[in-house]
């Protein structure tokens, strides 16, 4: 139905509204969906209870299964007797690591882990067996029926003594002889003359920093379900945020043909990157079901979650970071060790980033870094929200603070001296494009009324601020392979509405309602016209998964694509009709409108009715992959490189108790450069989420192992929600969120990421917040009362009498 | 296997569960309830608080008999009807559920709040969500949203 006349003007004007805005020039003032406040696509779902998460999936004739734990933290495993748990009423299968003898990893260059260990168990926690039974509680007895023998080795708590370490037993076998098998990985790398660059600079500061561990703790835990069926075909349902990468290692691990494999990622109840690789139970519901023929479903305990963790590692860094008298850096070197626990994980990168993507918003003519990751036998580290970069940064913003502090400059002033600018390169020669640290440095600084704060609020009292970086994506998957990074596919039926299905993890950062806005957006359909079905890898292209915040970039720009793909069909077809040129039809607000005549429209329904006459079937689809001409050509060069790059200031302001040492975070201002928002809403979530993670790493977050001397040396200290303090709602600190938009050339809409890079600052900001306050420098986390009290004690009485004196006396101190 | 009778969103009903169950273990396994959610199964997290005569309590830490007797609440009787609660539809607007899983939690205290106290201020909000833990949000929007709510209900 074509519509013409005044008559149709009253009913189509939000089309006319909307085309209108369609015709404007440039891409940012025509933009119907994007860049507003939108709900989510399963915003409903998760405010009534309908929303499925794995837990809530029940299938008929459902086995439970609990998977027995190693209580050493490194013992030979001498034999496993599993008869007396198979005799068990109610149990109808159990596994040990010799029926899954495969080993993997997330990084192919350092498979190091089983399903279940072979013969060696590396942290309390490790798992040796599992059982499916009837219900949890039989599963449970039947763990205790499970006689496991054990030699027990020495274990490695500390790094360095792992590094030390002449001669085995070694937590892994070295991968050469004589190589030390405590070692996972080594980098050097060095940039510029570092040497020249420090001897040449009026002033080096030198100092030691350690980063404590901690976890990532999405509120829920772990869990998968396995289906065996008689024809070969195996599904697994996983809380997973990398279903791709689950469904090639279930294939390889279990040997099943990866064609039969389905993997089915529900509703993640948060993951952080604590559910981005494939874990213990996922390996065993599927064996346990291909054992059993029935569907098997494993639940961590909370417990469990601790001991799976690959969560933040700990760091112990060394940095010298040399200067002009002006406060331009001409060299750093940082040395650093890494905590990495049991396992390599994804440890490889880790080392890597450890120094990689230190090397921006500031510039730096000479940089050197020599990382070095130990194994040690407690739970592995992995990649948790600003993966291997947030200790790195913790410590070079606090080494800023301290050259402004020498220099008597302003520390925002000295991040602007040194700002690298947008399209350029790095020491390292990663590619920078966008770049709006400026303009974040600018907002905090405003917004937290910064000049008449700094040095000037009462003793007890202060603020700091500390810049970032961070990746939008990673240029390359885990595994080489030339085919894209994100795909998509777009399916028109004949009522108007657009199914999207999207392989893409939504873990709560709003990934499938992205995917709906950019849809929303191309092709002008209402948003609640779209569909979208994700996460099965029986029906959805590949999307590598939701990891160094890569989805936004890679599967919007794959969205756009599609859209546009189809966008082409549609406009051609009602062209036709119309006898008017193709880019004539406007389509938006759920019409299509002939440009510079709105009273000629129709609905998009029928609109799409004409080009599925014309074309047929309406679909499409659409992919991303990266720029290959983004990094430099030295061995390492590919890891930290990236399609765009995120900034982010923050100012944190504090009082600290000298009393006591307990410090309190009033209010932390979060500056982000995203590029652009997306969803301004869902970008400030992630924003203001991210602050608030990094100022519980500052304050409260730390990972706990006995030693020897109290007992159950290597065990976790405090593996729930209770002793492991994260923050509650009176815990956390006022969050306000800067939007700012630097409009990325190859983003989509101009977006870059949101979900990590917003991490980084809050520690070093609060740091440097306390040092304002009270003049003490935390150079070590978690700045909890009994450090900061201590800290406090170590430099009394080399303070004047009076409370601004005490700040003063203490800055010497601090040197 | 005890049989318990529960009155959860205004239904009576009968459910058979081992004597050892938790309301949280008899909501989502014995009546198919799955919206009230298990984080930690002690009492630390919030994710499984439902309303139970108009207070917000942990149901996973409540032996099922406990509630017999009593008006049981969960997320999925927030809405009346069709129509949903002022407060799960602030959180869609707020983009109060990143993940969503603490979510049917906090809908619970925040109602059982607003059921009191229809005027509660920020800061109320604050105090009556101190018992259940968000990893995703630093809480602000779920501020947002309650606050949203309680005017919306209070107006």
């Amino acid at each position: 139905m074509e519509r013409n006349g005044s008559g149709a003007a009253a009913a189509d004007g939000s089309a006319r509204a909307a085309a209108g805005r369609a015709e404007q020039g440039g891409e940012g003032s025509s933009l119907n969906t994007i860049g507003r406040p939108m709900r989510k696509v399963d915003g409903l779902a998760k405010a009534t209870g309908r929303a499925r998460y794995t837990d809530d999936i029940r299938l008929p004739g459902m086995l439970h299964g609990k998977i027995l734990r190693s209580p050493y933290p490194h013992a030979r495993i001498v034999s496993i007797d599993t008869s007396r748990a198979e005799a068990l009423e109610g149990v109808h299968a159990v596994v040990t690591g010799r029926d899954m003898p495969t080993s993997y990893g997330i990084i192919p260059w350092t498979p190091d882990e089983y399903p279940l260990c072979l013969d060696r168990v590396r942290y309390i926690g490790d798992g040796v067996a599992a059982v499916a039974a009837i219900d949890e509680d039989t599963a449970i007895s039947a763990l205790d029926l499970i006689d496991v023998a054990y030699e027990e080795l020495p274990a490695y708590l500390d790094p360095h003594e792992a590094i030390a370490a002449e001669g085995g037993p070694y937590i892994h076998e070295p991968r050469k002889p004589g190589w030390n098998g405590n070692v996972t990985k080594v980098v050097k790398l060095e940039f510029g003359d570092v040497d020249e660059g420090l001897d040449d600079a009026d002033i080096v500061v030198e100092s030691d920093y350690f980063f404590e561990g901690t976890t990532h703790t999405p509120i829920e835990p772990h869990c998968a379900i396995g289906l065996a069926e008689g024809d070969g075909r195996l599904t697994v349902w996983s809380a997973t945020q990398v279903p791709h990468y689950l469904h090639r290692e279930l294939a390889r691990v279990l040997e099943v043909d990866p064609a039969k494999v389905r993997v089915i990622q529900p509703p993640v109840g948060g993951a952080f990157g604590g559910k981005s690789e494939p874990f213990d139970l996922e390996f065993c519901v599927a064996k346990l079901s291909m054992m059993t023929g029935r569907p098997v479903k494993i639940l961590y305990t909370r417990e469990e979650v601790f001991y799976a963790h690959r969560g933040r590692h700990p760091f112990h860094m060394k940095y010298r970071t040399g200067a002009t008298r002006e406060g331009m850096l001409t060299s750093v070197d940082a040395e650093i060790v890494l905590d990495g626990g049991a396992y390599a994980s994804f440890g490889l990168v880790t080392t890597y980033y450890s120094g990689q993507l230190l090397t921006a918003p500031y510039r730096m003519p000479a940089y050197r870094f020599h990382s070095t990751r130990a194994y040690t036998n407690k739970p592995a580290c992995g990649p948790k929200r600003g993966h291997g970069s947030v200790q790195p940064r913790f410590a070079i913003e606090v080494q800023l603070d301290r050259i402004a502090e020498r220099l008597e400059i302003d520390p925002i002033e000295l991040r602007r001296r040194n700002f690298i600018g947008a399209n350029t390169r790095t020491v390292n020669d990663l590619r920078v494009t966008s770049n709006g640290f400026l303009e974040c440095l600018e907002e905090v600084e405003r917004a937290s009324d910064w000049k008449r704060k700094h040095r000037r609020l009462p003793y007890g009292r202060g603020v700091g601020v500390a810049g970032s970086t961070y990746i939008t994506g990673t240029n390359y998957p885990i595994y080489p392979n030339e085919m894209p990074q994100s795909g998509v596919q777009l399916q028109v039926d004949r009522s108007g509405r657009v199914a999207v299905f999207s392989g893409a993890s939504e873990i709560g950062q709003g990934v499938d309602s992205m995917v709906a806005y950019v849809v929303a957006e191309e092709l002008g359909v209402p948003l609640e016209h779209i569909r979208v079905l994700a996460g099965d890898t029986d029906f959805t292209p590949v999307d590598l998964g939701a990891y160094s915040s890569r989805v936004t970039f890679m599967l919007g720009n794959a969205c756009i694509e599609a859209s546009r793909k189809l966008k082409a069909k549609v406009q051609g077809a009602v062209a036709e009709a119309w006898e008017a040129k193709p880019r004539d039809v406007l389509l938006a607000g759920g019409w299509a409108v002939r440009a510079g005549d709105t009273g000629t429209s129709m609905p998009l329904r029928e609109a799409f009715n004409l080009a599925e006459a014309k074309f047929g079937t309406l679909g499409a689809t659409g992919s991303y992959n990266t720029p290959k001409d983004v990094h430099g050509s030295y061995r390492g060069a590919t890891i930290g490189a990236s399609p765009a790059y995120s900034f982010t200031a923050h100012v944190a302001e504090v009082e600290v108790d000298p009393e006591t040492g307990f410090v309190t975070v009033e209010k932390i201002w979060i500056a982000h450069d995203c590029g652009r928002a997306l969803n301004p809403v869902l970008v400030a979530g992630q924003m203001e989420g991210s602050a608030y993670m990094g100022f519980a790493e500052a304050l409260m977050e730390e990972q706990i192992f006995k030693s020897a001397d109290q007992g159950r040396e290597g065990l976790h200290n405090a593996p729930s929600l209770l002793d492991y303090r994260i923050p509650t709602s009176l815990d956390t600190p006022a969050l306000e969120s800067l939007i700012v938009e630097s409009i990325d050339p190859e983003g989509p809409y101009g977006a870059k990421e949101a979900g990590e890079g917003p991490l980084h600052p809050s520690i070093p900001a609060i740091a440097n917040a306390i040092h304002d306050a009270v003049g003490v420098r935390m150079d070590s986390l978690p700045f909890s009362p009994p450090r900061v009290w201590r800290a406090l004690r170590a430099v009394e009485g080399k303070a004047p009498a009076g409370a601004r004196a005490g700040r003063v006396a203490a800055v010497g101190v601090a040197q | 296997m005890e049989v318990v009778r529960l009155r959860v969103n205004g239904d009576e009903r009968v459910c058979g569960v081992p004597a050892h169950y938790t309301l949280l273990e008899a909501l989502r396994y014995g009546l198919g309830l799955t919206g009230s959610k298990q984080g930690c199964d002690k009492g630390d997290c919030g994710a499984c608080t439902v309303i139970v005569d108009g207070r917000a309590i942990l149901s996973c830490i409540t032996p099922v008999w406990e509630a017999e007797g009593r008006e049981v609440r969960t997320v999925e009787g927030l809405a009346n009807g069709t129509e949903t609660h002022p407060v799960q539809d602030e959180f869609d607007l707020n983009g109060a559920a990143q993940c969503g899983f603490c979510t049917p939690g906090i809908l619970c205290s925040s109602v059982a709040l607003l059921d009191r106290n229809p005027s509660a201020t920020r800061e109320e909000i604050r105090t009556a969500l101190a018992g259940n833990l968000c990893r995703c949000t630093g809480y602000e929007k779920i501020y947002d949203a309650v606050e949203a709510a309680a005017a919306r209900l209070d107006g």
